[in-house]
């Protein structure tokens, strides 16, 4: 019981890891390399507002998700927009975004470096034990899953049940279809692609509170994200979702039952076996 | 991307003291650095060399400036950032002695980088004054690269710290024999697992869980939970900054009490204490300082006065020091000749934040292995050598709840 609730939570902290890239990649179709580093940023700036402000990083949470969600739609704006007008295809966009954002993983890099060092950072909050059926956990990480609980369940029910959300969706599965009947996709790729920069960050303030960081630290997070996004079907919020809650319990599971130098490559396995057997991820369609 | 960045700042500062002296027109000193500014190594650089070196080199220039013969002639830095990586740092040392044709060396942050530019170093007859990285197999190394000082000493002496220390609690009756290992799977963490745990064994300790995990894993809870199910005296971690917080937070949450609770790396930093607050209070750590030694606190106050940023309670006087030993080996020979320096340094006695430094065949065998906590302040409590002021160590209080 105590391996499969501190499984769940570490897939709670790898779904709110995903779920920014998932956007990103299936809908706005933009693989950001940034990605990790749009996240260490957000650990930053809560830790540069909880230090010298005061501020609680739940409250913080609704400063960095809007300025997160109008940055990354200003990044794609300016510097994706003319990749995808020039694409002639999905390949040559995937390309040129991909050299894209590792360009701008640089800059990140480079900014935060001047702005805090390359020293290591963590600071105190919520680090309390939580009781969940006589196991205690760090309160921090509780938080953490609820809210990644939270932001999964509203994504979804944005997807699923409203126009707005449709449209998403059917960007995410043929943008040219999707012109046909009447959708802006461009705006509707910007908002996706803000939308899941916004998420991104906010993940970062919550891992921030548990999590020691630095500005090296973004590529970690990145490839994380990529083999969850992979597994569960590029663009798909419930397939990352269950990749992630999937990766932390076996995780935890080998780290308990065989080794903890092995979490890497059941890690690795896993991702593998999904690949053999549904190389489209869990929730993925398979290409016409 | 090699960048060239010349430091403007204290350069200026050295003139604007030395205005109406000869110091104006006297050549600067070049000395180059090549360490890590980004990559995996750049946390641990940026907290402890880089720092230190612009502590030094404002002070040396505040002062008038290095001391060659009877010229004092400012300090002038030619910086590269190696990214972490043995290519970019070999490539950097090429480029400072052929390019720049600096002076003098700072060599880079950590054993890897040392080691792997230590052949280069020697092939132009630098003084290597290693003070952030050590090996076991330090004497042949020596021997191949004579000009290479190891600040450090051996790893042997510092995997070992602990296990004296344990035993020593053991042999007083204060602790039992169960004890509870675990290590990151890099270089750093096997080399120590591979002298620390035969060392356990042989003082009569049963170890009851041993495990490690991947370099960068801060999900530690499960490695906390088996150790606690052990149901250990003592838990032992050859760990890294990242994992050392993640382990001490786990095992408070858990409420996972030993008598005797060891980091290493990142225990030594002044941000652990901070973060942990009174709960850090009886963690033993690895290496350590005479924190009641008054050189060490002014250093210290001095470090966070100019680099706005606390000194750690370990490696940071150590790098310290190797700036200090190459300052007075200049001072001792009186020119900047690579061959009389490196003699010097071999033959010398140092007066430094660490003490007085005598190498023996290149290593400096005093060394602080262990340090504990107690109200934000690290106390040495175990040494190689003839290091003095070590403290008693004291048992780890249960967890404070919180």
């Amino acid at each position: 019981m105590l391996i499969l609730l501190t499984g769940l939570l570490l897939g709670g902290t790898y779904t709110l890891i995903a779920l920014g890239l998932t956007l990103q990649y299936g809908v706005a179709r933009i693989m950001n390399l940034a990605n990790g580093e749009t996240l260490v940023a957000a650990c930053f700036v809560t830790f540069w507002l909880y230090t010298g402000f005061g501020i609680n990083p739940l409250l913080g949470l609704l400063v960095i998700g809007p300025v997160a969600f109008v940055v990354n739609w200003l990044i794609y704006t300016w510097l994706m927009q003319p990749l995808v007008k020039r694409a002639r295809n999905r390949g040559m966009l995937e390309v040129d975004s991909i050299l894209a954002t590792f360009g701008l993983l640089f800059l990140f890099q480079g900014l935060m470096l001047q702005a805090f060092g390359g020293s290591y950072f963590n600071y105190e909050f919520l680090a309390q034990p939580f009781s969940i059926m006589g196991n205690s956990f760090g309160l921090n990480r509780v938080v953490a899953f609820v809210a990644a609980a939270v932001i999964a369940v509203a994504l979804y029910t944005f997807l699923y049940h409203t126009d707005r959300g449709t449209a998403v969706r059917a960007v995410a599965v043929d943008p040219r279809a999707a012109m046909l009947v009447a959708i802006d996709v461009r705006k509707t790729a910007a908002f996706a692609f803000a939308l899941g920069g916004a998420i991104t960050a906010c993940a970062g303030t919550l891992l921030s509170t548990f999590y020691t960081f630095n500005t090296s630290m973004g590529v970690i997070f990145t490839m994380k994200a990529l083999i969850i996004v992979i597994m569960g079907g590029v663009g798909d919020v419930r397939g990352a979702v269950l990749a992630a809650l999937v990766l932390g319990v076996t995780e935890t599971l080998v780290a308990s039952l065989l080794d903890p130098g092995l979490t890497l490559a059941a890690n690795y396995a896993l991702f593998i076996v999904v690949l053999l057997f549904r190389p489209q991820g869990i929730f993925g369609k398979r290409p016409a | 991307m090699l960048r060239r960045s010349f430091n403007v700042l204290m350069l200026s500062a050295a003139l604007a003291v030395g205005t109406f002296g000869a110091a104006m027109a006297q050549d600067p000193v070049r000395i180059g650095v090549s360490a890590s500014k980004t990559g995996p190594l750049a946390g641990g650089a940026s907290g402890v060399l880089w720092p230190n070196i612009k502590l030094w080199v404002e002070k040396v220039n505040k002062a008038g400036g290095l001391k060659v013969g009877d010229q004092m002639r400012p300090i002038e830095i030619v910086e590269y950032d190696d990214k972490s990586t043995p290519e970019e740092a070999v490539k950097n040392i090429q480029r400072l002695a052929t390019q720049d044709k600096v002076d003098l060396i700072i060599p880079p942050y950590s054993t890897g980088l040392n080691l792997a530019t230590a052949p280069l170093i020697a092939k132009y007859g630098y003084p290597q004054i290693v003070s952030t990285g050590n090996a076991n197999d330090l004497e042949q190394f020596v021997k191949r690269w004579p000009n290479t000082f190891w600040l450090l000493g051996k790893a042997q002496g510092i995997a070992d710290g602990i296990v004296g220390t344990l035993k020593d609690l053991h042999d007083a009756g204060k602790i039992g024999n169960r004890v509870a290992v675990v290590n990151v799977s890099d270089a750093f963490g096997l080399e120590m697992i591979k002298t620390g745990k035969p060392a356990l064994k042989q003082a009569g300790f049963d170890i009851v869980y041993e495990s490690s995990y991947p370099l960068g894993n801060q999900d530690l809870a499960p490695v906390i939970a088996s150790a606690k199910a052990a149901n250990p005296d003592a838990f032992i971690a050859y760990s890294y900054p990242p994992d050392s917080f993640a382990l001490t937070e786990q095992a408070q949450l858990q409420k996972f009490d030993v008598k005797a609770f060891f980091v290493s790396v990142g225990g030594n930093l002044n941000a652990y204490g901070k973060r942990f607050g009174a709960a850090a209070n009886g963690v033993l750590i690895m290496g350590g300082v005479n924190a009641s030694d008054p050189v060490f606190q002014a250093y210290r106050k001095e470090h966070l006065e100019v680099t706005g940023q606390e000194a750690d309670w370990w490696a940071s006087p150590v790098a310290y020091a190797s700036l200090e030993i190459l300052q007075q080996a200049v001072e001792h020979v009186g020119s900047l000749d690579k061959k009389a320096l490196n003699k010097e340094i071999q033959s010398g006695t140092f007066k430094t934040v660490i003490g007085d430094v005598h190498f023996e065949n290149n290593i400096n065998n005093n060394n602080w292995t262990v340090a504990q906590w107690n109200d934000g302040v690290v106390h040495g409590v175990r040494a190689t050598g003839n290091l003095q002021g070590a403290q008693q160590p004291v048992l780890k209080p249960a967890w404070p709840s919180n």
